[in-house]
């Protein structure tokens, strides 16, 4: 799996470690780390620091290109980069961590179309199952709730907003358990 | 060897040497001419009287001619028909914006309507030139201001326009009613804005492959309120949501608007709403043609098809920026009409494309992605016989990808289109026979643009060189006025173009030849040669020299990592003070001692320049 992969060779020190705590709680910590080694800029939201990592470690070396060739003007070439293979683009990294689970992993949100997929492929990520949403309950029939941390920091529960506005948004992923989810769900 | 002023009428006006010189004017004065201005040579006895009936007649003659070419011919019959030219000239085409000074130009002709000035060359599209090179038109527009009060249209390619000259625009020219920008830069929304809001009597404003700053700036709610006499909206390029509320009642207000070209932040429902108060449109460009959110299921859409089916005026179809296939139905109702039909931007497949050109049996020019693979060209090829223009992009533009397009599309149109007269046609593979059979089934070629895109690509089948495919090209096509070549390339492709290309004044060279040979065979051969404009060849100092005789009849040569040095560029410098000879350095390249990155060479009147950034050398 991609997002695994990724996760273990950038941050193979950790990938062993059994943690009882929350994960992402030390997260600022990996990122630090990562930094250092990567020399990276200091990361200002999760999916930029993971999209670059991931381009290391999976994106075969760009060929030089020629400049000016072929003969395109620019605004005809960048009008279909981003249809291209969603591999050969950037794409939306974001770290997802679940309550009681020690390894974090990655995934691409730009590979989903939609929330549905999504919480398919979290599903089988993880081997649990989420409850049925609504706007009104969140996910019932589960003690999990897949939520999310936003720009601004604040943890929502994932499906409360358009797709595509999820999408930009989205810092960072956590399948919440228990008491907190029930807790977050419930119409705040 | 002087050029015989007769035949060197091009296009251009910047040739004109403005004060007569010596020998032709001399002998003309022997031919009853009225000896205005200087004084020298015979005194002639010339009845005032008669010469000024003559000269308002002349006045009122050329009045009709707007060719600039019979202009420039007219204007150099004698100093009396050189003065009535310039008084009756009303719109000013000025091929390259260094050649002359806007103080000469505003002095000699003085009733100019319309000004068409061009700047930059076209490698610059393909970042072969620094940003800040030049091409200002903030010169022009402030010498206008004094000369033309009522200028009336300005036509502007490859200029930098920048939110200031805008203004002057707006603010000089109470009369003002078209601006085209092709290819420019420089400027922002904000500058549109005070643009739109300060022209009360616009009919005609089309931005065209021109980069706009985004300041953020609602450009379009500036048009003055009440009703417009817009006849063109075009704003295609200009990537920066705009208000639609603005833009819906802008066209509910603009009863003779006939071209509307929307940008892809335009959904196609909104193209929807525009559609149906604006059903007299005959250019249409449909923006993004997808919705704004996926529709869900039960959700009404508006019936697309009904709202063309309305546009009974529709000739030219272009946008499809973000297409979704399913919407292309709805155009069927004018796929009968459609002269012009673009889908440059449209992401579709053969099977997509099918339904849709089967139906456009009056098709004329016709851009397309490579989307659509040789059949979609073959299908082209099958109804399409009235067409005459023929782009096809390449939606994966590297020199490594698998082309879908190839010698078979080629072939297919050569023999389906036999009326084509420009084609430009990019493709990874090609064989000298579809060439061939091309310069052989469509001898009204006036324009061949053919882009192998990998760099020294033999004919895909028998892998030899391509100089025989070209070599057809300009052996048949008698008509033949532009050609880019590509592919491998020897000498021979030249000698071919110097022997055959007569009529050849645009020249593109990329990745070709052997030696100098090359070059000099096409200076040598080809009078008419106006523009040159060559990459990546091996070209040196000696065939440079060679032209010496031919460059200040044309308009520019350019040459980029070719194998030029410092002195025989120098050579040309000193050579004549008619060329401008411009050294242009890389950002990231060190030259290697003497050796030149780029040349550009054009004629002036005017010598250096003194706008040019730090990268440029002028010799």
């Amino acid at each position: 799996m991609e997002g695994s992969v990724a996760y273990e060779n950038d941050l193979h020190l950790k990938a062993t470690e059994l943690r009882l705590g929350l994960p992402g709680t030390d997260e600022r910590e990996e990122h630090a780390v990562s930094n250092v080694r990567n020399n990276k800029r200091p990361l200002q939201e999760g999916g930029a620091n993971g999209k670059s990592d991931s381009q290391n470690e999976t994106a075969p070396p760009a060929k030089a290109q020629i400049v000016g060739w072929p003969p395109i003007r620019s605004y005809r070439k960048n009008n279909f980069q981003s249809k291209k293979n969603e591999s050969e683009g950037p794409g939306i990294y974001v770290k997802v961590s679940m309550d009681g689970a020690p390894y974090l992993r990655k995934i691409d949100l730009k590979v989903y179309t939609g929330y549905r997929e999504l919480l398919q492929a979290l599903e089988n990520m993880f081997k649990f199952t989420i409850g049925e949403y609504s706007e009104r309950e969140g996910y019932k029939g589960s003690d999990y709730a897949p939520t999310y941390e936003d720009k601004d920091g604040d943890w929502m529960l994932v499906g409360d907003v358009p797709w595509e506005m999820f999408i930009t948004s989205c810092k960072r992923l956590r399948i919440m358990k228990g008491s907190e989810a029930r807790g977050l769900g419930c119409g705040v | 060897m002087r050029p015989n002023w007769a035949e060197q009428m091009s296009e251009d006006d910047e040739k004109q040497q403005s004060p007569p010189s010596d020998l032709e004017f001399t002998s003309n004065k022997a031919r009853n001419c009225n000896a205005t201005g200087s004084g020298s040579g015979h005194p002639e006895f010339q009845p005032p009287y008669p010469d000024q009936v003559l000269e308002n007649v002349l006045e009122n003659v050329l009045h009709f001619v707007t060719s600039r070419r019979d202009r420039n011919a007219a204007s150099l019959v004698c100093k009396s028909w050189y003065r009535v030219e310039a008084l009756t000239r009303s719109e000013l085409f000025i091929g390259n914006c260094y050649a002359v000074s806007p103080r000469r130009a505003t002095a000699r002709f003085i009733r100019v309507r319309a000004l068409h000035l061009k700047g930059k060359p076209r490698f610059a599209d393909f970042n072969l030139m620094p940003h800040d090179w030049g091409a200002h038109f903030g010169p022009w527009v402030l010498a206008m201001a004094r000369a033309y009060p009522w200028l009336e249209k300005v036509y502007l390619k490859r200029m930098t326009v920048t939110d200031d000259d805008l203004v002057t625009l707006a603010e000089s020219f109470s009369g003002f009613k078209e601006l085209v920008l092709v290819c420019c830069d420089g400027f922002g929304t904000s500058g549109l804005a005070v643009f739109v809001s300060k022209c009360r009597q616009l009919r005609v404003i089309d931005l065209i492959e021109s980069e706009v700053t985004d300041d953020e700036t609602d450009w379009i709610s500036y048009f003055p309120e009440g009703e417009s006499h817009l006849e063109s909206l075009i704003f295609d390029c200009v990537e920066c949501p705009i208000n639609f509320e603005a833009l819906e009642r802008l066209v509910a207000r603009s009863p003779s608007l006939k071209k509307l070209r929307l940008n892809r932040y335009v959904s196609i429902g909104q193209l929807y709403h525009l559609m149906i108060r604006a059903p007299q449109v005959t250019h249409l460009g449909t923006g993004s043609f997808s919705p704004l959110e996926v529709a869900g299921q039960g959700d009404q859409e508006p019936d697309y098809r009904t709202a063309f089916a309305a546009c009974r005026s529709l000739v030219c179809l272009s946008g499809f920026r973000e297409i979704i296939p399913n919407y292309l139905p709805a155009i069927y109702p004018v796929c009968a009409n459609l002269t012009s039909l673009n889908f440059s931007y449209a992401n579709i497949n053969t099977e997509q494309l099918k339904p849709i050109i089967r139906n456009c049996h009056k098709l004329q020019v016709f851009w397309v992605l490579d989307s659509i693979c040789d059949e979609g060209l073959q299908a082209v090829a099958a109804t399409c016989k009235e067409l005459r223009e023929l782009r096809v992009f390449p939606i994966d533009a590297n020199e490594d990808s698998d082309s879908p397009v190839s010698e078979v599309g080629l072939q297919a149109i050569s023999e389906g289109c036999r009326k084509l007269q420009s084609i430009l046609y990019f493709c990874q593979r090609m064989t000298n026979a579809a060439v061939i059979a091309m310069s052989k089934n469509c001898p009204d070629l006036v324009v061949f643009r053919l882009c192998i895109m990998k760099r020294h690509r033999p004919d895909a089948v028998t892998g030899a060189p391509m100089d025989d495919g070209f070599g057809a090209i300009v052996m048949n096509c008698k008509k033949l006025t532009r050609l880019a070549v590509s592919g491998l390339l020897t000498d021979k492709a030249f000698d071919y173009i110097g022997k055959y290309g007569k009529l050849i004044r645009t020249l593109s060279v990329a990745f070709a030849g052997d030696s100098d040979m090359g070059l000099k065979y096409v200076l040598k051969g080809c009078p008419q040669l106006q523009k040159l404009e060559i990459r990546d060849s091996p070209f040196g100092d000696a065939a440079l020299l060679s032209g010496l005789h031919h460059y200040y009849n044309m308009r520019f040569l350019w040459m980029s990592s070719c194998k030029l040095t410092r002195r025989g560029c120098q050579e040309i410098a000193h050579a004549t003070r008619r060329l401008v000879v411009e050294v242009i350095r890389s950002a990231d390249e060190e030259e290697m001692g003497d050796s030149v990155g780029t040349l550009y060479m054009y004629r002036s009147l005017e010598g250096p320049r003194i706008d040019a950034p730090k990268s440029v050398t002028i010799l």
